[in-house]
């Protein structure tokens, strides 16, 4: 490249201005918690993700299943994320914001949809329990997979399912991270909020 | 949806530096930003129809330029057309842009010249990528950029 034409390429705009765009299709934000980093994502007002997965994979799935116009846009996000917070504060047991699972197969979502009425709050049950309560009492161990896939952590709460052991066994944000959730539930419902 | 077209977000962040930046070299600092904005709607808008996840910054600084394009008819004088001079000049007023003698010159360069030479240069477009967006051939393109330099080397030789 000669003297002009490197001279053109310098062009530089000072303070450029982002874009600003209208509603998304699909809206995000990443929301950190005590949990770590949640990737929120709302669908036509239904929440479609609540998500441990970097913000790449994520966005990604996003745009294949739902609409490739996917952006970062919080405001969409704010009912779900304050529930999250009164959740993790201890001051709310359950959530009322619409869910939608069509990032999981047939099976996660036969396994996730009923999940909030198969658990309560504050309790466990094992993979094999939940597996029976599903009608599907050998399928355990696909049960437990289905809820490693869970794409809406903490509003459906895989966390409450263990092993038969007793063991925590495997959560998409960590153990550290069921263990808290089982802590924060145990301790909040022997004094509910009031 | 088989094209697998990445989260638009992903085009947000990798691009809008180029697009804010190729807008203002085509029109100016004030219009510049008018014109991003109007190309990141017109993009948005437009992504899902797209049948082909390819040169996904290139289709960004084409709608950029066509925007500059639209801004530029819509706010020139309207004249009986036997009035019109017989070479434009009147891309933006370069007087306080960076390096403001070579810009002045790039702005009185015929309209597609200097399309093509702020496309090929601050776009950092290849030929292809300038023909698409000027809607012509890349040997067009070649010829209308290495016009546009003469010219400037002419003229930035005689100031």
């Amino acid at each position: 490249m000669n003297d002009l034409e490197a001279r053109l390429a310098r062009f530089a705009a000072t303070d450029p201005k982002p874009p600003t765009f209208p509603d998304a299709d699909v809206a995000y934000t990443l929301h950190d918690t005590a949990i770590g980093t949640l990737l929120l994502a709302v669908a036509h007002g239904r929440v479609v993700a609540s998500s441990f997965a970097d913000e790449e994979t994520m966005t990604t799935r996003l745009a294949r299943a739902i609409s490739p116009r996917v952006l970062r846009q919080p405001r969409p996000l704010d009912d779900v994320r304050r529930q999250l917070d009164e959740y993790l504060a201890g001051a709310r047991t359950e959530f009322t914001v619409d869910v939608d699972l069509t990032l999981a197969t047939p099976f996660q979502q036969l396994v996730l949809t009923d999940l909030r009425t198969h658990t309560a709050y504050g309790a466990t049950k094992t993979y094999g329990e939940l597996a029976g309560a599903l009608d599907r009492p050998k399928a355990a161990r696909a049960v437990g997979t289905a809820l490693g896939a869970n794409p809406v952590c903490v509003v459906l709460p895989c966390h409450r399912v263990i092993g038969a052991s007793g063991a925590l066994t495997g959560y998409a944000g960590g153990l550290q991270a069921k263990q808290f959730l089982l802590n924060l539930e145990k301790k909040t419902a022997v004094f509910p909020p009031s | 949806m088989t094209v697998g077209l990445p989260p638009f977000q992903a085009l947000v962040d990798a691009h809008w530096r180029d697009v804010a930046r190729l807008a203002r070299a085509l029109a100016g600092p004030v219009d510049g930003d008018d014109v991003a904005q109007r190309a990141w709607e017109k993009a948005f808008a437009a992504y899902p129809e797209l049948t082909s996840a390819k040169n996904l910054r290139s289709w960004l600084l084409t709608i950029t330029a066509r925007c500059a394009t639209d801004l530029h008819r819509a706010r020139r004088p309207q004249r009986p057309l036997d009035e019109a001079p017989p070479v434009a000049i009147d891309g933006p007023d370069a007087g306080d842009w960076p390096d403001p003698d070579l810009w002045r010159a790039v702005n009185q360069l015929p309209e597609r010249q200097r399309y093509a030479v702020t496309l090929k240069y601050v776009g950092d477009l290849d030929h292809h990528g300038v023909a698409a967006a000027l809607d012509t051939t890349p040997a067009a393109s070649r010829r209308l950029v290495s016009d546009a330099l003469a010219t400037l080397r002419r003229t930035l030789g005689a100031i």
